[in-house]
């Protein structure tokens, strides 16, 4: 018994040793991963991961990293809660990270105002804090390629083109369902001002994140309300169950669209071919067909250094979003090593890199991904890049794209600048004093 | 031989009546307050302090503050994310009203709200007891967790519907906020939560906390000897609630920085409950240990593999937590019901008969 805790005592000293110390050299660009496998929202989460892992392992196989040097890429397991965060950023935080994918609004809420200070860029793709747009504000952080705010207005264009113009959508109703966390509540201040300039009608549905698989009673006020058409800001576990909800009260499928967050293969399947229909935003395409999924395939995922159960997975949207978020990152690395040399960058280079990127698709073919997806050209002001999405359908069983390129909406940019400006009023956030070069 | 009390004679009252009137207790207490206060700032790093001192500081906090309800007054409470929700969300709304006033003051005081607001919820515990109690304190964790996520005003409205915390120094120095070092903030976080876990320890031992004791152990019988339940329930209520609000404040000025009402959801009652549970019911200690155990167990068993140098991969380390940690929990209740703080207090007295145990 005694030699027990002894032992015990032992281990706990050397942790507070280990821990103590700044731990690591850095031999290599070290690209730390929050992920989620577990948890509720792990359905989303694991495809995700593995596509940002992947591709980073796929480099690092194929190239032997990012200009010569290797990249450190390190998961750290979130379950997509927020207290987990700050101890995964904390660990991290000591061994240089060059860049932060928090892949959680919460997680980056928390983070944006940590970033300047510790001199670590956040990159958010396609979530987060729409207002960090605005790179006067918030010139460590970045959304690109595009912010909620820009896919909310895409996604009501869409709508107003099926409507026949966007005259029609006067009179018309349309439902919100969100899951109750920052991360739904996000669009609402758009969709309220869209709705009084063009008319519709907005009825907005909050899901708790403990009553997600239980969406009857919400689906039975959609029921009751008859809106015209639905959209859902849903993640995780909320999704399939939304999807069925909606198949079981019958509701038009045509007119259900989902955030880009919502558009999983997994998301639509358990539904069936009630499904067929569904909708969802995206940006940037699905499936093998691209050389460098291939690469994945050859060199991480056939060799058994992938964490994907099932070859067939690889290319379904949340991976190929996950490959498109390493894209990004590998990018901006390389951006940053054209104008700092091929080494081992600081997060301060990255942000440069980041601040610099100009993806073309040039570009995007070179690396294996013709036509994957739009242009993407980061600038100091404008750290979202604006860019357009297009909606995808579920045919029941994979998904299709159903209309060109959706530019956001003139207004959105004005509002965002408006949402950064609030932000740095309410927080004292200081002038910008980093160049733009 | 360690614990030797022979020769420590007590000439007077007040001697008597010393919080801790064994010298090797004394030494021991003084020797932890000033190793956490003098020593850990000048050694610990960031991730010490911000990834595990502090959140265990803030449980702590909180812990004790159940403790007092459900230890001592024996109110079982299942609102205490609640609790700590409205002490976070008093404190952000006064210190964005009250910019200039000193942001300590304001956590404290954000205590207030939430004292208030448990002496509300108290009220059914006159009528109530044991498991139907506990529901109806269910109730405010599921009504303030609904209230701050749908009233804007609550978070002044800010699109991303989180509340910041902004910067605010405390002579000069910044104790909140992004800029905030983090030895600032721990030493905030200990000097609260050492005042507050002195007085707690007072509380008990002084009439409140007899009275508590006796409520606890049979409520006719200290009715009958005089003791009033309505007020002594809602004072150990407005208490322990004052406790959740400010290690609330606490929890999202100091430690998260930025915070959306879910993080006060119901599993952080349960967390806090469990603290309780495995700490040692009715032990100043025990809310101390048991935040330990709850806090410390899942980051050392999170950090283990990477020590060892183990590849494994995160999401599996995630799935050990859980049984590992859910096993020790079962053993724990099995092997020692009283919580970690009778086994302490066993130890305590074998040291206390060493070597002569008969």
């Amino acid at each position: 018994m005694k030699n027990k805790y002894f032992l015990t005592l032992i281990a706990s000293v050397i942790t507070f040793v280990w821990l103590s110390q700044g731990i690591m050299a850095a031999k290599g660009i070290y690209v730390p991963l929050f992920t989620y496998r577990t948890g509720a929202y792990a359905g989303s989460g694991i495809p995700n991961a593995n596509g940002m892992s992947d591709y980073l392992n796929m480099l690092n196989e194929r190239d032997g990293g990012i200009g010569g040097v290797p990249i450190i890429v390190e998961e750290c397991e979130t379950g997509y809660n927020t207290k987990k965060g700050v101890e995964c950023y904390e660990r991290i935080k000591q061994k240089n990270p060059v860049v932060i994918n928090p892949y959680s609004t919460g997680i980056t809420l928390q983070l944006i105002p940590k970033s300047p200070v510790d001199k670590i860029p956040v990159h958010s793709m396609g979530y987060g804090l729409s207002a960090a747009a605005d790179g006067s504000v918030f010139p460590w952080v970045f959304n690109y390629p595009s912010t909620y705010w820009n896919q909310a207005s895409a996604i009501i264009k869409y709508i107003g083109y099926q409507e026949g113009g966007m005259s029609n959508l006067r009179g018309k109703k349309i439902g919100f369902i969100y899951l109750e966390s920052g991360y739904g509540r996000e669009p609402i201040p758009l969709f309220e001002q869209l709705s009084s300039e063009l008319g519709f009608k907005l009825f907005k549905i909050a899901v708790a994140g403990k009553e997600m698989q239980n969406q009857s009673s919400h689906w039975l006020k959609v029921r009751k309300e008859k809106p015209d058409w639905m959209i859902m800001w849903g993640w995780g576990a909320m999704n399939p169950t939304a999807i069925k909800e909606a198949t079981r009260i019958k509701f038009n499928m045509e007119k259900f669209v989902g955030v880009w967050w919502s558009g999983g293969e997994d998301d639509a399947r358990p539904a069936g071919k009630a499904a067929k229909g569904y909708k969802s935003a995206n940006f940037h395409g699905i499936g093998t067909n691209y050389p460098a999924v291939q690469d994945i395939l050859k060199y991480v995922v056939d060799k058994g250094k992938s964490q994907v159960k099932d070859r067939a997975r690889v290319g379904e949207n949340f991976y190929m979003r996950g490959v498109f978020n390493s894209v990004l990152v590998a990018e901006a690395i390389r951006t940053a090593q054209g104008k700092f040399g091929n080494r081992v960058i600081s997060s301060e280079e990255m942000r440069w890199g980041m601040e610099n990127l100009n993806l073309t698709s040039a570009r995007l073919a070179e690396i294996g991904l013709p036509g994957f997806a739009n242009p993407i050209k980061v600038s100091c002001d404008d750290h979202a890049n604006n860019g357009p999405i297009f909606i995808q359908q579920w045919n029941g069983t994979s998904w299709e794209r159903v209309s060109g390129w959706i530019n956001s909406m003139d207004r959105v940019r004005p509002m965002l600048e408006k949402a950064a400006a609030d932000y740095k009023a309410k927080n004292s956030v200081p002038d910008r004093t980093i160049p733009c070069s | 031989m360690l614990y030797r009390e022979a020769g420590q004679f007590k000439t007077t009252y007040i001697r008597d009546q010393e919080l801790f009137p064994v010298k090797q207790d004394r030494w021991g207490i003084f020797v932890i307050i000033g190793f956490s206060f003098i020593i850990v700032p000048l050694i610990a790093n960031d991730y010490w302090l911000q990834a595990i001192l502090i959140p265990f500081l803030i449980y702590s906090l909180s812990a004790l503050g159940l403790n007092l309800l459900t230890g001592y007054a024996g109110q079982l409470s299942l609102g205490t994310g609640g609790f700590m929700a409205v002490g976070a969300y008093a404190c952000y709304k006064l210190v964005t009203v009250f910019p200039e006033t000193n942001v300590i003051i304001l956590i404290l005081i954000s205590g207030l709200f939430s004292a208030g607001i448990g002496l509300i919820f108290g009220i059914p515990s006159l009528r109530i007891k044991g498991f139907y109690l506990a529901v109806a304190t269910l109730a405010a964790q599921f009504f303030f967790e609904w209230l701050f996520g749908r009233v804007q005003w609550f978070y002044n409205y800010n699109n991303s519907g989180a509340i910041e915390v902004p910067v605010r120094n405390f002579f000069d120095i910044a104790v909140t906020g992004p800029t905030a070092t983090t030895q600032a903030r721990y030493m905030v976080v200990l000097c609260i939560v050492t005042v507050l876990a002195l007085v707690a320890v007072n509380l008990v031992r002084g009439r409140i906390g007899r009275a508590w004791m006796a409520i606890r152990d049979m409520d006719i019988a200290a009715e009958l000897i005089g003791i009033r339940p309505f007020p002594t329930k809602l004072i150990a209520f407005a208490i322990s609630s004052y406790y959740a609000g400010v290690a609330g404040a606490l929890f999202v000025f100091t430690y998260l920085g930025s915070a959306e009402v879910e993080v006060f959801d119901i599993n952080m009652s349960f967390e806090i409950l469990f603290m309780v549970i495995i700490g040692g019911l009715g032990s100043i200690s025990g809310a101390f240990l048991g935040a330990a155990f709850i806090v410390l167990i899942p980051i050392l068993i999170t950090n283990l593999p990477l020590i060892l140098g183990i590849p494994i991969n995160s999401a599996t380390v995630e799935h050990f937590n859980f049984m590992i940690l859910g096993a020790l929990i079962v053993l724990f209740l099995i092997f020692e019901p009283h919580g970690l703080a009778k086994i302490w207090s066993i130890v305590r007295e074998k040291l206390r008969a060493w070597p002569f145990p008969y």
